[in-house]
């Protein structure tokens, strides 16, 4: 399987995903400049985290009108996988391609700690390897975390399964402030993934936790 | 001519910087301030364009970028010189 792999201006845990994804059996990664239009070569697409244009008026905001983002975009219309985490995640949501909105954290401070979630939907290509009832741990990096969304879209995501992840008690509970303790969420066809935590740097022991290997193999799994 | 922009947190938004700033106020004893909300002011300057072009091209900006409609409402006044 073929992942392309988006480097903004300000990105920096691309390097971490090329690895993580690099180490995996089948599947092969590459580095993919947002200049660039075209992603029709890839089976699945990881936006990372960072800070794309140095957060500039709004995490994520000047990042959306790359070119890259058009053929996002016409990529997700095909059905193709998509994750972005942290900035990523940031990138979705300004892109309109996961709905709501991330501000500052409850407590306006940068959070950089281990989480625990829980799993929602485990009938997913991003969450189906996830053994069931068990919360995964990886860690957290960010000031805008704070997942807020209306009330019609908060219903609408819990109406249709949208919700990937929340905060579990296990490592202290919702870091942020966010809406229903939301970590990560889904479009409505579940071909996209947008969270905050990030699961490329819990990907071998020695990192503390390798739970994040089970969103990739998952995504690997078809 | 100049647009002055002004973007705010949707009422209903949680506002930390501004809470954080209240209460900073109130312990310096600087009370009765029931409430702080911190936004953004943005300034646009254009050359030699009538004031409704101005006004369509600063609507424009707020609704494709400078303003989140999930969570900020902004709002705008065109100041000629």
């Amino acid at each position: 399987m073929k992942f392309a792999i988006l480097v903004f201006p300000g990105s920096n845990c691309d390097h971490d995903a090329y690895k993580v994804i690099d180490d995996l059996d089948g599947a092969y990664p590459s580095f993919v400049w947002h200049k660039e239009n075209d992603l029709s070569d890839f089976d699945s697409i990881i936006i990372p985290g960072g800070f794309s244009y140095g957060d500039y008026l709004r995490a994520g905001a000047i990042a959306k009108f790359s070119p890259i983002m058009k053929a996002v975009i016409s990529e997700s219309k095909k059905g193709k996988k998509i994750i972005g985490i942290c900035n990523g995640f940031q990138i979705l949501l300004e892109s309109e391609l996961l709905d709501g909105a991330l501000i500052n954290n409850n407590r306006v401070k940068f959070r950089s700690e281990e989480v625990s979630l829980n799993t929602k939907n485990y009938n997913t290509i991003f969450t189906q390897s996830i053994p069931k009832n068990k919360e995964i741990v990886m860690p957290i990096a960010h000031r805008q975390g704070n997942y807020t969304a209306s009330e019609d879209i908060l219903k609408k995501l819990e109406d249709n399964n949208q919700i990937a992840f929340t905060y579990s008690d296990l490592k202290g509970g919702n870091p942020n402030g966010s809406c229903l303790d939301i970590a990560g969420v889904l479009n409505k066809q579940k071909n996209v993934l947008g969270m905050m935590p990030h699961p490329e740097r819990a990907s071998d022991p020695i990192l503390g936790s390798d739970d994040g290997l089970y969103i990739f193999k998952s995504i690997l799994m078809g | 001519m100049k647009a002055k922009v002004y973007i705010s947190y949707k009422e209903g938004i949680l506002d930390p910087q501004g809470k954080t700033v209240g209460s900073a106020l109130d312990s310096m004893g600087i009370s009765r301030i029931e409430n702080v909300r911190i936004g953004k002011y943005i300034e646009l300057s254009f050359k030699e364009i009538s004031k409704k072009e101005a006004e369509s091209i600063t609507e424009e900006s707020c609704r494709k970028l400078l303003a989140n409609p999930n969570t900020e409402t902004f709002r705008f006044e065109i100041e000629e010189e």
